[in-house]
């Protein structure tokens, strides 16, 4: 096998077409697009909401319009047209629907191409999905048993009216709404989106799941979801998403709130796989999204665990603000990229309450002439004695055109505390390769199966399903057709 | 025994790597039921010659030819040499971070059984584990430690290397063992496993070329032919009573007389 030859199949194999690339036919709700207070007003119609609602989103579109595009980062896309952007599309409905059963076949037989059934007989067991297509929810399984437990898991608009003190007293406040300029714009238009609310004492049993399908093309996705534990509680989520195949690029910009009350603890995992643009870069999903919890109880705890492999553009830095004595925020963080996409992301962590400790394990696998930068903040602030915030970085490069970055800003106001950072970078190691490939392992496999290794601390943290699932994932998107 | 191929048959071969070439002229033909033992001085191209035969994309091959019971080696990637046969242990076992023994020997396995190769030491994968798991008591690795959970050769000492290649080279059951310096690192307890291990791998249906710099090792596994090689060739080929006369004189002597 020459040099040459190996350069080449490893091209081959990060080639793989993206496999959710197909779109669905549905009559859709779709508002012309643009962007000023009549669309907003117009949304809030259409999805029929309370005046709560509305004044949050005139109050952040206020904000947003005095904005400007942030320039910090290294990521480079067009600017974007926001008034060539939709900012409402549903499938049609004409009568309420009060069972999974009674959704659009089309829609129904799109997530099951996708692998998330949500018919009753085929539901996946302990895992309880909400559905999200562009900017509607399609429905939720396993309602009745979490409503027995007194948990409410159902979309943003919904609980805007069931539950509106709920909504007053949380929305906005892990992430306020001038926050930044795409978590303002995705407060002022955001059309749905997954609401989580475990009572005191209550370990969730099911894992909650958001799964977001984005299908109209130009349609701009800006979910919103927002997860409160209170005292003693327990919940365990997983978020999904994929979008069709467009030449225009689709906008995606979500907000997440999650909010961990006294010994409380949150678990986020995502497992991201929207298409990364075709060769030349060409409309790939842009993904800017704002992730934050807040530990707001002592001891509680939130842990971000994500597995990044689609998007041309990403930016989200998934961040804890650890405001309870002794609370906790973790960050387990997978990055792939191939072809042209660019990534920065990475995490915050604020330590604000004593003793308050955080963990960050990003590993970046980065091939072809894809950009994957990792980006992290911890700041101790003078009152978080005794904080401890442990960093480490590693990056796994494979050919010689790609490019990875480690850029860390560590911030620490008070001396009774301790911060690690630590980072690596390298290659795919050939002697790695040679050793599997003389024990019979083909190329192929050998790779994924080093790279499946080099991510496995961060695969340890995720739900069993899912972690199987990404593993899986990661292995799609390694394959090629080597000969 | 001339009527019949021979298991490896390596005829003129020429190799280089870069600029520099590291086999000139290099040919040797190994049976079934043979040991051969390779020695020569550092930098003499014994590795080198390892690495050939198993395919290592950093060398390239300038004339000759490697045939592997009868089928051109040449022509086939590392992986279908070794699913074909050759197994090489090797001097410096690699690390593989993140991926456990358990995970290894699966995908071993794997690789094997979707090539409708099967392996002797088991069907099922699960029966390649526990055939593993009983082998490793024996070579005396550190089993209790959970040594399916623990990474390829991470944390290993030498010794634990060098005895995890000669725990795989039994799963794999291959009819060519190429063991590269698998006595360094190795004490002298362990020298004496592993040469028990290999006395009783070693069948008729088999062969093992050995790479050493030492007597020790072939005074418990005792080659069949035993072959000097200096300078990208094999200069002299003998039996055991070659190795104590390169143990009394050196290897400046051949240098002279060649």
């Amino acid at each position: 096998m020459t040099e040459k030859s190996k350069n080449n199949d490893l091209t081959e194999f990060v080639n793989q077409k993206y496999k959710y690339g197909f779109s669905t036919t549905i009559d859709s709700d779709r508002i012309q697009k643009g962007l000023n207070e009549e669309i907003i007003h117009l949304i809030t119609k259409k999805k029929k909401e309370p005046e709560l609602l509305l004044k949050f989103r005139l109050r952040a579109y206020k904000k947003w319009k005095k904005m400007t595009h942030p320039e910090w980062s290294e990521l480079q896309f067009p600017e974007i047209n926001f008034q060539d952007v939709v900012y409402y599309s549903a499938p049609k409905q004409e009568k309420k629907i009060n069972n999974l059963d009674e959704v659009d076949p089309e829609i129904l037989k799109t997530f099951e191409k996708l692998g998330i059934p949500l018919t009753e007989q085929k539901r996946l067991a302990n895992v309880a999905v909400d559905a999200v297509f562009d900017s509607a929810s399609i429905g939720t399984t396993y309602k009745q048993e979490l409503s027995s437990l007194n948990i409410i898991f159902t979309s943003i608009s919904e609980a805007a009216w069931e539950y509106p003190e709920l909504i007053k007293a949380h929305l906005g406040r892990a992430v306020p709404i001038g926050d930044n300029y795409y978590s303002t714009l995705n407060s002022a238009v955001f059309t749905d989106g997954s609401f989580c609310f475990v009572p005191k004492n209550t370990i969730c049993p099911f894992e909650l799941s958001t799964y977001f399908r984005i299908n109209e093309p130009k349609s701009g996705q800006f979910e919103r979801t927002l997860i409160i534990t209170k005292e003693n509680s327990y919940l365990s989520y997983l978020e999904g998403c994929t979008a069709p195949q467009y030449d225009d690029n689709q906008l995606h910009a979500a907000v997440v709130e999650l909010i961990a009350y006294d010994n409380a603890e949150i678990k986020y995992s995502t497992v991201q796989n929207w298409f990364i643009g075709d060769q030349y870069s060409i409309g790939g999903i842009l993904n800017l999204v704002t992730k934050r919890g807040l530990c707001l109880g002592k001891n509680s705890k939130i842990s971000w665990t994500q597995v990044e492999t689609g998007s041309g553009i990403t930016w989200k830095y998934p961040s804890c603000y650890l405001v309870g004595e002794n609370s906790q925020g973790e960050f387990y963080s997978i990055a792939f990229t191939k072809g042209y996409q660019q990534t920065d992301t990475g995490s915050k962590m604020l330590h604000v309450g004593k003793n308050s400790r955080s963990r960050i394990v990003s590993k970046g696998v980065c091939a072809e002439k894809s950009k994957n930068i990792y980006r992290g903040l911890v700041k101790i602030t003078r009152k978080a004695e005794g904080s401890r915030n442990y960093s480490q970085c590693d990056s796994l490069l494979i050919g010689n055109s790609a490019l990875s970055n480690t850029i860390p800003y560590i911030y620490v106001h008070n001396p009774l505390t301790k911060v690690e950072h630590e980072a690596s970078i390298g290659n795919v190691a050939e002697d790695q390769i040679f050793y599997c490939l003389q024990r019979g392992i083909p190329q192929e496999e050998a790779i994924a199966m080093l790279i499946s290794g080099f991510c496995q601390e961060v695969f340890n943290k995720l739900p069993l399903e899912f972690s199987v699932e990404a593993d899986y994932l990661l292995r799609l998107k390694l394959e090629g057709t080597i000969g | 025994m001339n009527n019949k191929i021979p298991l490896l048959e390596i005829k003129n071969l020429k190799a280089s790597v870069g600029n520099t070439e590291v086999l000139k002229n290099l040919n040797l033909e190994i049976n079934k039921g043979e040991i051969h033992a390779i020695m020569g001085p550092n930098g003499s191209g014994k590795s080198t010659f390892s690495k050939i035969i198993a395919g290592h994309p950093n060398y390239k091959i300038n004339d000759g030819t490697i045939s592997f019971k009868g089928i051109n080696l040449l022509e086939l990637e590392p992986d279908e040499r070794a699913r074909l046969g050759i197994f090489l242990a090797f001097q410096y076992p690699i690390e593989l971070p993140g991926v456990t023994n358990d995970s290894f020997f699966e995908y071993i396995h794997r690789s094997h059984t979707e090539n409708d190769i099967s392996l002797s030491c088991g069907k099922d994968w699960l029966d390649m584990l526990n055939f593993v798991f009983k082998k490793a008591q024996v070579l005396d690795l550190p089993i209790n430690d959970d040594f399916g959970e623990r990474n390829v050769n991470e944390g290993f000492s030498g010794g634990e290397k060098k005895r995890n290649e000669i725990l795989q080279m039994l799963a794999l059951d291959s009819e060519l063992s190429i063991l590269d310096e698998i006595d360094s690192g190795l004490d002298i307890d362990g020298l004496k496993i592993v040469s028990n291990v290999l006395n009783d791998f070693m069948t008729q249906d088999k062969a093992i070329i050995l790479i050493t710099h030492y007597q020790r090792l072939l005074d418990y596994v005792k080659p069949t032919y035993v072959h000097i090689l200096q300078d990208g060739k094999i200069i002299k080929t003998g039996d055991f009573n070659l190795v104590k006369e390169i143990e009394q004189k050196g290897y400046d002597w051949l240098k002279e007389s060649f």
